[in-house]
């Protein structure tokens, strides 16, 4: 192979790697990620069942039904809208009424309730998830100042 | 008294790193030695007084010292001594003491361990890194004082985070940022080269140890982190593709990439300015995940509670020096003298293969973990990137280059023969395809791509050693030679075989794990029994415990099989009285390299409990392998070709000449 042959194996092979995984990261992108809302967001979004989305909001007071089989129920609540939530396994530590909560999961056919099959409390009970403190804070729920206080 | 000379110390620290940030470049320029030798002094000096300073922090934190806002914050009078200890560096503060810390005894080391390096070269190193130096211990003074007092001393601490009370937190975050920070030294070899405008086979041979023992050490960190986050958090995972996790991981992929381009540049001066592209980027990858940690911009387990001005703070560092640093190279890469052509098969093409990968996977996980943030920026919308896009970008880009790790070792520089070795590496793939079949008979089928990792493992294992063994010529020649052979391979042999045979085990444990793995969520009462991994597990009862600053509920379970009782095994649920907090204290047998375990869920009304069990076959074997990386590193950097001192013979050699002639 000639000096020019060399160099045009090696940038060629180079560029169509980084062209592949280019595409790869599109693919990826347009598949594999899930977009948050909190409930007040849902009627609006016009969501296929199935879709996997992230849930976010606070656990509304009274609603957690826990301890009776391995099925847990729940509402996530921005204060205005609330959704029902249903998860089997364990929760979180820091799961708690009152306190915020990221479920991920996905709305079945004609059902509103949610199922999650991920859910995420805060580990430091003085602040909540920063997604889910923005878009409280967004549909004017008042806070408290207490989601930055440490 | 003392809490304030460590504030001293650490002002003064400042103080001595902005004059070796300073004068030693100019004594370069002028050739004036005086100067220069001023930087050694200087950064010997300026670690002595961070170590001042992170002496007295941890004197406050093991006296609990609650007049000062940052023990007061987290720590406690009751938790265990060793807690004590690894509070200092557990909340804000202190970690980015601990990071400019780490960074000066760096430099310390360049200093004391520099002698044979050019004057010049060594001064514009020490200043680079007294700039980072300097930049980070301004950001500690102004935005995050570890040594702020409370006007009235509080009589207890607010304890330190629950899930940060544990040995594997002692250990992790020093390691990690030995590794993280310790590629800085990388980072000022190359921008010292820049300035100089001069590079050579020489200078890679000086960079290649630091980067090794970066490396070695954020391989160690990473892999603690996660098996501390394994057997820690209680959820059974061992990596998340957390922002904070891929923070650290993009610098371990791209210094990866750097420890193998290095060795091009050592033994054939090409790829020079690649080299230090990748030099430069290594440690702006630390930077930027130092920022993206420290800032709070993202949400993690790792965010500390945070200010905003912080997280500007790190940004402006982080612009300046990458955005300096990428000019300066944009600047002089085009006066630097590129390297030689070589063969696309050769060792040097592997290499560059190597490189190519490892930096583009490197750059799919930058994407997947800054998209969410460039996004919400730009459109508002709020999107989570986790595992499912790492497993398909990252996962898919790897598989050429677990393919190709056995080839790299066997081809010759300049032009390699694939086919020889390919021929060569016959045993290794037949053993790769015995050891799927055998798995599929075990599984009775299986997921295809899971037997395929397998395989793959299998074969880079045993590739590895095909490497060793064709050296030895163990069969083809006597016993004897074969040893004397033995002795005579350079210690880097040893050590690329034992990284990739790390890399071989880490990839059987994580495809054994992903695809073999079970999980029952069950609820039990005592004397029932659930099954897992052809084990039986029995719930023999609960039980509540106190220990010094938490109180606890432990579940009892025994493990039997066929019949026969074989171990014991407590999982319990903890509440620390101090922050109100509960935490998950798993139950993990070990059985071979696999794992039974066992967390403790909610408590049910009828007296029973929810028991998470898991069945965690081959698990062990994806920390195992990163403890062959890193006897593989270590092994490499006690090769006398990379030793530190190494080119300083010839020198010292000369000295004879010098004496007068009789």
């Amino acid at each position: 192979m000639t000096r020019k042959q060399k160099r045009l194996v090696i940038i060629g092979g180079g560029v169509s790697f980084i062209v592949a995984a280019v595409l790869l990261v599109m693919v990826a992108f347009s598949q594999a990620i899930a977009y948050f809302y909190v409930p007040g967001d849902l009627a609006k979004a016009d969501l296929a069942p199935g879709t996997r989305i992230r849930l976010g909001g606070l656990v509304e007071n009274g609603s957690l039904k826990r301890g009776e089989g391995m099925t847990i129920t729940f509402s996530v609540t921005d204060t205005l809208d609330k959704v029902p939530v249903t998860y089997t396994g364990i929760l979180p530590d820091l799961f708690r009424e009152g306190q915020g909560v990221v479920a991920e999961g996905s709305f079945k056919e004609g059902s509103p309730v949610f199922v999650a099959d991920t859910v995420l409390a805060k580990h430091d009970e003085t602040y909540m998830p920063k997604d889910v403190a923005d878009r409280l804070k967004a549909q004017g729920v008042n806070l408290g100042g207490k989601e930055n206080i440490r | 008294m003392i809490i304030e000379l460590g504030h001293y110390a650490l002002v003064l620290a400042l103080a001595t790193s902005l004059l070796q940030g300073v004068l030693p470049i100019i004594g370069a320029l002028r050739n004036d030695h005086a100067l220069m030798e001023i930087g050694t002094v200087a950064a010997k000096a300026t670690f002595l007084l961070m170590a001042l300073s992170f002496g007295v922090l941890t004197y406050a934190h093991v006296t609990s010292d609650f007049s000062v806002q940052n023990v007061w914050e987290n720590s406690h009078s009751q938790i265990p001594l060793i807690y004590k200890f690894s509070g200092v560096w557990g909340n804000h503060e202190g970690s980015m003491l601990l990071w400019v810390l780490i960074l000066t005894f760096f430099s310390a080391l360049v200093a004391v361990f520099g002698d044979n390096l050019p004057e010049t070269l060594k001064a514009n190193v020490l200043a680079v890194q007294a700039w980072i130096a300097a930049s980070f211990s301004l950001f500690i003074l102004l935005t995050s004082n570890p040594f702020n007092r409370l006007l009235n001393a509080p009589g207890e601490g607010q304890d330190l985070n629950p899930v940060l009370q544990d040995v594997g937190l002692a250990i992790h975050p020093p390691l990690l940022y030995l590794g993280y920070v310790g590629f800085s030294v990388c980072f000022s070899f190359a921008i010292a080269a820049l300035i100089e405008g001069r590079i050579d086979a020489a200078w890679a041979r000086w960079v290649r140890p630091w980067t090794l023992a970066a490396w070695t050490c954020l391989t160690a960190g990473i892999s603690m982190g996660s098996y501390w986050a394994y057997y820690e958090l209680g959820w059974g995972g061992w990596w998340f593709w957390d922002p904070v996790e891929n923070a650290s991981f993009i610098p371990w992929l791209a210094g990866t990439a750097l420890l193998h381009s290095a060795l091009v540049m050592e033994k054939r001066e090409a790829l020079k300015i690649w080299t230090v592209l990748l030099a430069i980027m290594t440690f702006s990858m630390s930077l930027l995940g130092t920022f993206l940690v420290r800032s709070g911009v993202l949400t993690s387990v790792h965010a500390f509670a945070t200010d905003p001005t912080r997280g500007v703070f790190i940004l402006i560092i982080l612009i300046l020096f990458i955005g300096g640093a990428l000019s300066l190279f944009a600047f002089r890469a085009a006066h630097l003298k590129a390297g030689g052509l070589f063969a696309p098969i050769s060792r040097e093409g592997a290499l560059v293969l190597n490189n190519l990968i490892l930096t583009t996977a490197a750059a799919t996980v930058l994407i997947g973990t800054l998209y969410p943030l460039a996004l919400e920026a730009v459109t508002g919308a709020k999107i989570s990137v986790g595992p499912p896009f790492f497993n398909m970008t990252f996962g898919l880009l790897m598989l050429p280059l677990m393919l190709a790790v056995p080839f790299g070792p066997l081809l010759a520089w300049k032009r390699g023969d694939l086919l020889g070795a390919g021929q060569r590496l016959f045993a290794a793939v037949a053993f790769g395809l015995v050891v799927g079949s055998i798995i599929y008979y075990i599984q009775n089928g299986g997921p295809i791509m899971a037997l395929f990792g397998l395989a793959l493992g299998a074969y880079m294992i045993a590739g590895s050693l095909t490497d060793l063994y064709l050296r030895f010529g163990i069969g083809k020649v006597t016993g004897a030679v074969a040893l004397r052979r033995l002795s005579g391979l350079p210690r880097s042999v040893f050590g690329t075989a034992l990284a990739h045979i790390g890399l071989g085990v880490t990839l059987i444990g994580i495809v054994a794990v992903t695809a073999f793995e079970t999980e029952h969520i069950v609820e039990m009462k005592p004397g029932m029994t659930t099954d897992a991994g052809g084990y039986t597990l029995r719930f023999d009862g609960l039980r509540n415990g106190n220990g010094p600053n938490y109180s606890e509920e432990s579940g009892h379970f025994t493990i039997s099989q066929g019949g026969i009782e074989l171990a014991e095994v407590w999982s319990s649920k903890r509440f620390y009285t101090a922050r109100q907090m509960p935490t998950t204290e798993a139950g993990i047998r070990t059985f071979g390299l696999s794992q039974l375990y066992v967390s403790l869920g909610d408590d049910m009304k009828d007296g029973g409990i929810v028991v998470r069990v898991w069945w965690k076959p081959m698990i062990l074997c994806i920390w195992l392998g990163t403890v062959f990386m890193m006897a593989g590193g270590a092994v490499s950097l006690s090769d006398r070709r990379l030793r530190v001192g190494a080119p300083a013979r010839a020198k010292k050699q000369k000295k004879p000449v010098l004496e007068p002639a009789q």
